[in-house]
């Protein structure tokens, strides 16, 4: 999603209505944010929209992206608030091999989920296409990608084909790397 | 994923972030400054090194390489050494360098009673001089830009009579550069007859 440097961004004051929406929609999105709520989108606080080419929205907070969504689409924690409440976030786990191609922009395809060094929940825990995941690493402590899952992720295990995380934010990429003037 | 009664007392992870390539230390040995990353953990983290790069898996690695290949191994490991060390003696040139720099206030008068402040050698503390001039103008609400003096070299000229507004102002926002290496001087005006008033 962010392959490329982001590039004149257009920001403005998001409305305390919008603003309140949002954090509703965050919580109901990810319920285990709510004692830290307060902590990274506090009541009184002013959120910035930043929207960029192709309908991506990017909500910051003191130059901060906390999160930001493609259109009306889920939101999308930024890679620093899940590093900061790993727990917060769905977990699924890519073996070391897939690192370097994550790293490099690549959609994440189903085998480096499946193979042994990676790791998805148990059947019990399945995550549901349009979930929004954290991805983790063999061997390593953070995520290195946060995207929505495309399909579940029993059918990830048995279809093991094709692209499995979309709309991706990974290490090092432009929103990674954006810095607001 | 329900069940947050025993998370609610999980506080914020706090992160570290390499301070060569931004991204959590674990992931440098994937980024292209690899090398520097390394050396900036051994510096900043010492204690950091081993769990980040203990890998077994590296280490295992090594031990199947052939004696040959553990000969080369060790070569690229003391020529990296020996790199950094080069750099280190660098930084320590440049560091003394920045401690003889000096920042020059110098209060020149421009029409009558009007006064510019001409700001140089910021530069040498790593500062990018038109985001200082910008600055500048914010702070005082005044002109200020970036001009080449004769000599070509790049200034900040503020448009107004603020010689000790800016030393305070550096010395609060930018403590990179050190108070004392700061002169404030006045141009010496070409001796005109003061003609006129008695
Ligand atoms: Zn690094």
């Amino acid at each position: 999603m962010f392959k490329k440097p982001i590039t004149t961004p257009q920001k403005s004051k998001l409305k305390s209505s919008v603003q309140r929406s949002l954090r509703q929609k965050l919580l109901d999105q990810f319920p285990l944010l709510a004692p830290h709520i307060d902590e990274i989108l506090p009541k009184k606080s002013q959120l910035d929209l930043i929207k960029l080419p192709d309908k991506i929205s990017l909500y910051a907070l003191d130059s901060n992206v906390l999160f930001w969504q493609h259109f009306d689409d889920a939101l999308i924690p930024h890679l620093r608030l899940v590093h900061a409440y790993p727990h917060a976030f769905p977990r699924i786990q890519v073996d070391r091999g897939a690192i370097r191609f994550v790293m490099a922009g690549a959609q994440l395809m189903c085998p480096g989920l499946t193979s042994p060094g990676a790791q998805l929940p148990d059947a019990a825990e399945e995550l549901k296409p349009g979930q929004v995941v954290a991805v983790g690493a063999e061997g390593k402590e953070n995520a290195c990608m946060v995207g929505v899952l495309k399909m579940g992720t029993e059918e990830i295990k048995k279809v093991n084909k094709g692209v499995a995380v979309e709309t991706g934010h990974y290490l090092g990429d432009g929103l990674w790397k954006f810095e607001e003037v | 994923m329900a069940d947050t009664t025993t998370e609610t007392t999980v506080p914020a992870k706090v992160t570290l972030y390499c301070g060569i390539c931004t991204l959590p230390p674990e992931y440098c040995e994937f980024t292209s400054t690899a090398r520097k990353c390394r050396e900036w953990l051994e510096k900043e983290h010492p204690d950091l090194v081993a769990t980040i790069y203990n890998s077994e898996a590296v280490e295992a690695a090594m031990s199947k390489l052939s004696v040959n290949a553990q000969e080369k191994a060790a070569k690229a490991e003391a020529q990296a050494s020996k790199r950094a060390e080069k750099e280190e003696q660098k930084a320590e040139r440049e560091a003394a360098k920045k401690a003889s720099s000096r920042v020059t206030l110098k209060r020149v008068e421009r029409a009558k009673r009007k006064h510019v402040i001409v700001v140089t050698g910021l530069e040498a503390f790593g500062l990018d001089l038109k985001k200082v001039a910008k600055d500048f103008g914010k702070k005082f609400a005044c002109g200020s830009s970036v001009t080449k003096s004769a000599a070509g070299q790049d200034e900040i000229v503020v448009q107004g009579d603020l010689s000790d507004d800016i030393l305070e102002y550096l010395e609060q926002q930018y403590p990179q550069v050190p108070f004392d290496n700061i002169d404030q001087i006045e141009e010496k005006k070409k001796k005109k007859a003061e003609g006129g008033a008695a």
